[in-house]
């Protein structure tokens, strides 16, 4: 792959895009992870996929333009579904949780519509559903490099209200921390990043990028950097290898990608229980 | 404004209700610098909602609550108040950050929005550690100590940022007597050399009046608020009325 990578453009675009992913998506695990709110990314993912086959319908009954295009509709979905889990959220104060299986069966449901609406499935719908090598333009790969400087910033910038409010959140308020809008960025980080990592991953697997790295970790780490290092070792470890196996093997990298970091977990968990006795 | 007699705290005819019913009523307490209030009353009797109220977590229906003078909605300066919640211990044990990250975020308000941690404040944080006696712990995981140590822990989270008021609910609960009795020595230092207001609810009687410098008897309204020696001057009739049962815990001596 190393030579084909200076060859092929769209293998350049995949591979850069998946590193980059490989940092984002567990850097923002951990966060999700130990608030106990890994459903979310789950949750957004679905209602990006509305999003898509909601511009897929668009091209293809009515106009195509650049603003429908599905990358960038996924993301404005997947933003505005984050919104209503906040909403949601405080709507359902002792029942926080059940925000996420209303968003992601709303999600779920358009998307279910809009894509009977579009006469079905088509390649490109499976290429979104599960990653693709091929897919993965020029363009697509600077947006994510863009949303990947964004989220490494806000994230170096707020780590320390982030930490509080993940580990103490009534700490945090009466420390007089602007939960909520610390919260809110965050949200829309992990949305941004879920619309990011779909062309590499695809959509119903981008929640296990960010879970599943971060799973592994936290079994061995002493402490929340090293989980957060650990994490993303692990997640980019998947990606890379991951990418390598689906572009021989000619398989959807989703779920190459997944089934490393899944091999990864299997990995730590043994070799933990191993040390142990 | 340095002098003695400055109001850290002050609470004006405060009542608070969760539902329909009040849990505090008509509440008026004032708390001058340098002084060290103990908080006392039965399960239920409002204890920890008043600090909810005074961190600014809970908003009471009627009253105003004056911190440093400043009216707490208008309030900005959190980093002054140091705070050990009853439940220190309900947070999520498998979160992964070492006894120094803990205590180290104790300092987030402090430092203010994009700011980092310098040599001087990582300094304090490991001097707050030693001060709890944690230091052997430092790098541990926080889920991998004891109830008493983490408590501990976040006893050091709490003062790490040198507050001028701390306020703390129960923080002993759980911690064994040697360390009680370290923690108490603790709190007189912050109080008597460091001038820090000590806010600090207990059940612990016995001991408290003679720690304190002040006592306030709280069962939905403040039934007694004044110096220690008054109140340990009460005889059990009258405190039995404040609790409204029968009080066994009074002396330690059987
Ligand atoms: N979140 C809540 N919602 C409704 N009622 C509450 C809530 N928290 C406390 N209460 C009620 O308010 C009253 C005062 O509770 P609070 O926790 O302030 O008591 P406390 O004096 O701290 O008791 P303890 O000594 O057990 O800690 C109790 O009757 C309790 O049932
Ligand atoms: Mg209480």
């Amino acid at each position: 792959m190393v030579e084909a990578i200076f060859q092929y453009e769209f293998l350049q675009n995949a591979f850069f895009t998946g590193v980059l992913i490989g940092i984002v998506a567990p850097l923002l695990g951990v966060f999700i992870v130990v608030r106990r709110l890994s459903l979310i990314a789950d949750a957004l993912s679905h209602v990006t996929l509305a999003g898509i086959a909601a511009s897929l319908l668009l091209e293809k009954k009515f106009i195509s333009s650049f603003l429908f295009n599905p990358f960038y509709m996924g993301m404005a979905f997947s933003v505005a579904g984050s919104l209503f889990i906040e909403k949601l959220r405080s709507v359902y104060k002792h029942y926080q949780e059940l925000a996420i299986p209303i968003i992601l069966s709303s999600g779920i449901g358009l998307s279910v519509i809009f894509i009977s609406m579009a006469d079905g499935f088509n390649t490109d719908l499976f290429s979104y559903l599960f990653g693709s090598v091929s897919a993965v333009s020029r363009s697509d790969l600077w947006t994510v490099l863009f949303i990947t400087l964004g989220v490494i910033v806000t994230i170096f910038l707020l780590y320390k209200e982030l930490f509080l409010l993940s580990f103490d959140e009534e700490h945090a308020v009466a420390s007089g921390i602007k939960a909520k809008t610390v919260h809110f960025i965050f949200i829309i980080l992990v949305a941004l990043v879920i619309a990011a990592s779909m062309r590499i991953v695809g959509i119903l697997l981008v929640s296990s990028l960010m879970t599943l790295p971060v799973a592994a970790s936290i079994r061995i780490a002493r402490g929340f950097k090293q989980t957060i290092v650990f994490s993303i070792l692990f997640g980019e470890l998947s990606v890379i290898l991951g990418l390598i196996f689906a572009y021989y093997l000619d398989l959807a990298p989703g779920g190459t990608i997944v089934m490393l970091a899944v091999l990864i977990l299997l990995l730590v968990i043994i070799w933990k229980k191993w040390r142990r006795s | 404004m340095m002098n003695e007699q400055e109001i850290v705290l002050k609470i004006e005819n405060l009542s608070f209700r969760y539902e329909k019913e009040n849990v505090l009523e008509d509440i008026n307490l004032s708390v001058p610098k340098g002084s060290f209030l103990g908080l006392v009353g039965p399960n239920g009797s409002g204890k920890s909602t008043l600090l909810k109220c005074i961190l600014g977590l809970l908003k009471p229906q009627t009253g105003t609550i004056y911190l440093f003078g400043t009216p707490i909605s208008e309030f900005k300066d959190w980093h002054r108040i140091g705070f050990v919640s009853q439940k220190a211990n309900s947070f999520n044990t498998g979160f992964p950050a070492t006894v120094y990250e803990v205590v180290a975020s104790g300092l987030t308000s402090k430092l203010g929005m994009f700011r980092f941690l310098s040599k001087k404040h990582r300094q304090a944080v490991i001097d707050a550690i030693e001060a709890v006696g944690m230091k052997p712990f430092i790098n541990r995981n926080i889920g991998e100590l004891s109830g008493g140590q983490q408590q501990r822990v976040f006893i050091a989270r709490a003062i790490v940022s040198h507050p001028d008021l701390l306020i703390l609910d129960e923080p002993t609960v759980g911690v064994d007597v040697h360390h009680v009795q370290n923690f108490y020595n603790m709190l007189d230092e912050l109080n008597r050399h460091l001038g820090i207001t000590l806010l600090l609810v207990t059940h612990d009687i016995g001991t408290i009046t003679e720690k304190v410098t002040h006592v306030a008897c709280l069962n939905k309204h403040l039934h007694f608020h004044g110096k220690a020696q008054e109140f340990a001057q009460l005889d059990s009739k009258e405190l039995s009325q404040f609790y409204g049962h029968h009080l066994h815990v009074l002396s330690h001596d059987h």
